[in-house]
């Protein structure tokens, strides 16, 4: 992103070409998406989709380059919207502080932040599989502590009455500003992420997810790495819960409950693990299915739909829908190679 | 030198080993407790523990609730142990055989049909789940946990679709109604007559069978041809494999056993307690505990974990009812800091 900003004008073919004609045609369309769109595709589906697709970017990040596969983001994005909430205002009478936004909105990153780094610290004690395992013992243990405490969490009501600020004459909670803000969060933590990844941090992360004992042996302190990775996987679930709770305007238990943190996992295998745009393409076809599914199955059976879908992607495609356009892609690269008749 | 120096310290120092003092220690903590269940207490102690009553009756409710959790995480730990499948699914088994139990028992008027119903039915359901669906992802354990966490999605919602949102108990028969009169005196009258505890019935025999089927499987795992098979394969698959040993014959066994455990304690459960959505979450999370504290495929293991997290989860409610869940919570990160492979885990 930087590298971008920094280029003086004579340079500027050249930039242009690194971003990649994909990514240029998609950005434009992004951008110019409020144009056509209503208020409700705005913000339930465009929003919506780029906060989960954050949530399934943090996901990604673990998942793709350290080869750890968390169910605790929900958790972590739940942190900050709860610490939202009780640093600035809400309606339920519990806490409160009052903070303005511009300091309550990084202490709630950092918190998610540090939670994650705790988080990720607790489960790298153990490899592979038992990450899952620990990270879902995890979210449900702070999806009960969340319901039963009054003290922190105000139990099973949560906090209502959370408003989106209004700065720089602009307020937010309006369906394009709040869009455009999602926008240049998600496109932010997007290009942080595959800038992150070719940078030596994000292949010494992938070389470790490849082969830990190797790179112990190399003298890398494995475990610190993967904790780091943990660390800014907070900050961009840390963000994705800020905008979430701005979004809703409550939080609850419900927010971060077993069906939430399964929904982001299903968001990311759904779309792809193995590239970052991954999650978005999954949330943005998981959005829509919730919204449209209910004209054909009805709302009740949602979720036989989408476990229905989860399965099949998992059997037929475990790279997700980036994997089943990879699969098609080189075969319709060597059709074109073929001589015509 | 250090070697040297270690045996010469512990004897200078107490004339006992480690061994020893971690025994004694062990002796007089059972010491202390059998003094807090079977003595009357004094004032100053009633005043801090609340009420003598409160707190055996949180010991008695966490040793029943453990031995629930057992059931359900012995097989989870099993199939753990012996396939590296963490199947997700296992709350979802459960549920189902609470259900299935709760439907038996409703048309048969048999309390101990449903519960046969509720292990033999979910039995074949476990066979069907490995033999169609997880034989196929064999050796990709991600897939495998992705795959059990999306039918769990869909037994869920289905189950919801089928019972719907409502709470159901399964009604016990009458012999085992009523209560039992424990040895344990609660209070002193002021005439001098000492007031007992008394238990529900139901729980007592709950607890009895989970010990019963612990024995059992630990018999069939340490002393039977299939046990040993099991084993075999908990330690190295590919060995037994190259034995000659039909895996796939030990793994659907595995399979049976775990998930008709499950829907056992589903209906045992449901008995006890009430049958409900969500109920699934809550056994899943207490299996998951268990066995990241016990250690993975080691039924004493199972066994340890579930007696911590019960009792912790009993004491909890009654002493601090609205952080209760963090004590089990650090019960599990304590035991990941210190011994990550969990207490009765093989380090692999």
């Amino acid at each position: 992103m930087s590298l971008a900003i920094s280029t003086p004008g004579a340079t500027q073919q050249n930039w242009l070409e690194k971003l990649g004609a994909g990514h240029i045609i998609l950005g434009t369309a992004l951008v110019l998406y409020p144009l056509v769109a209503s208020d409700f595709f705005l913000t339930q589906i465009g929003g919506y989709s780029l906060i989960f697709g954050m949530l399934g970017l943090s996901l990604m990040l673990l998942a793709g380059y350290g080869g750890m596969v968390s169910l605790a983001q929900i958790t972590v994005a739940g942190i900050s919207a709860y610490a939202i909430a009780i640093l600035g205002n809400n309606n339920s009478n519990v806490l409160g502080f009052g903070w303005p936004w511009w300091l309550a909105v990084p202490f709630a990153v950092l918190a998610a932040a540090l939670a994650s780094a705790l988080i990720g610290w607790i489960s790298v004690r153990t490899e592979g599989i038992y990450t899952i395992m620990i990270t879902l013992a995890i979210a449900t243990a702070t999806y009960y502590f969340a319901q039963q405490n009054y003290a922190i969490f105000n139990g099973h009501s949560g906090y209502a009455g959370i408003r989106a600020p209004a700065f720089w004459g602009i307020s937010w909670r309006d369906a394009k500003p709040f869009y455009y803000l999602c926008l240049g969060l998600a496109v932010l933590s997007y290009a942080a992420v595959l800038y992150g990844s070719r940078s030596t941090f994000g292949m010494t992360l992938q070389a470790i997810r490849d082969n830990p004992r190797r790179m112990r042996a190399l003298g890398y302190h494995v475990t610190a790495h993967k904790v780091f990775a943990w660390l800014l996987a907070g900050v961009i679930a840390g963000l994705a819960g800020v905008l979430l709770v701005w979004f809703n305007g409550r939080v609850s238990p419900g927010t971060i409950g077993v069906d939430a943190a399964i929904d982001v996992l299903i968001i990311a295998v759904i779309g792809g693990i193995r590239h970052p745009i991954g999650p978005f393409l999954g949330a943005l076809v998981v959005v829509l299915m919730q919204t449209f599914a209910i004209d054909i199955v009805g709302a009740e059976r949602f979720n036989t739909l989408i476990g229905m879908v989860f399965l099949v992607i998992v059997f037929v495609s475990p790279d997700g829908i980036l994997g089943l356009w990879g699969r098609i892609k080189p075969h319709l690269a060597q059709e074109a190679l073929r001589p015509g008749p | 030198m250090s070697l040297l120096d270690r045996p010469s310290q512990a004897l200078s120092s107490g004339g006992m080993t480690l061994r020893q003092a971690w025994g004694l220690a062990g002796l007089l903590a059972a010491a202390v407790l059998a003094w807090l269940v079977f003595a009357a207490w004094p004032d100053w102690l009633n005043a801090i523990l609340i009420s003598k009553k409160a707190f055996v009756s949180a010991i008695l409710n966490g040793i029943t609730l453990a031995g629930l959790y057992f059931l359900v995480a012995s097989g989870f730990t099993l199939i753990f142990g012996l396939m590296r499948n963490v199947n997700l699914a296992h709350g979802s088994l459960y549920l189902l055989g609470a259900y299935i139990g709760y439907e038996v028992t409703n048309r048969t008027g048999y309390w101990l049909l449903g519960v046969a119903a509720g292990f033999a039915v979910l039995a074949i359901v476990g066979v069907i789940m490995q033999v169609f669906v997880f034989r196929r992802l064999e050796g990709d354990d991600l897939r495998q946990t992705l795959v059990s966490i999306g039918i769990s999605i869909v037994a869920a919602d289905l189950m919801l679709a089928v019972w719907a949102g409502g709470t159901y108990q399964i009604s016990t028969p009458e012999w085992l109604d009523g209560a039992l009169t424990l040895p344990v005196i609660t209070a002193v009258r002021s005439n001098g007559a000492s007031v007992f505890l008394t238990y529900p019935l139901y729980r007592v025999v709950v607890l009895a069978a989970a010990i019963v089927i612990g024995v059992g499987l630990w018999l069939m795992l340490h002393k039977t041809r299939v046990g040993m098979m099991i084993r075999a394969g908990v330690d190295d698959r590919a060995m037994l494999q190259a034995s000659g040993v039909n895996v796939h014959a030990v793994f659907a066994i595995v399979f049976a056993v775990g998930a008709g455990l499950a829907g056992f304690a589903g209906v045992v459960g449901g008995s006890a307690l009430s049958v409900a959505p969500g109920e699934d979450v809550r056994y899943l999370l207490a299996s998951l505990v268990v066995v990241i504290v016990g250690g993975m495929g080691s039924i004493t293991g199972a066994a340890i974990g579930a007696l911590l997290i019960g009792l912790a989860e009993q004491i909890g409610l009654v002493y601090f009812p609205t952080y209760g869940i963090v004590l089990t919570f650090v019960i599990m990160v304590v035991t990941l800091a210190i011994r990550p492979q969990g207490i009765m885990g093989k380090a692999r």
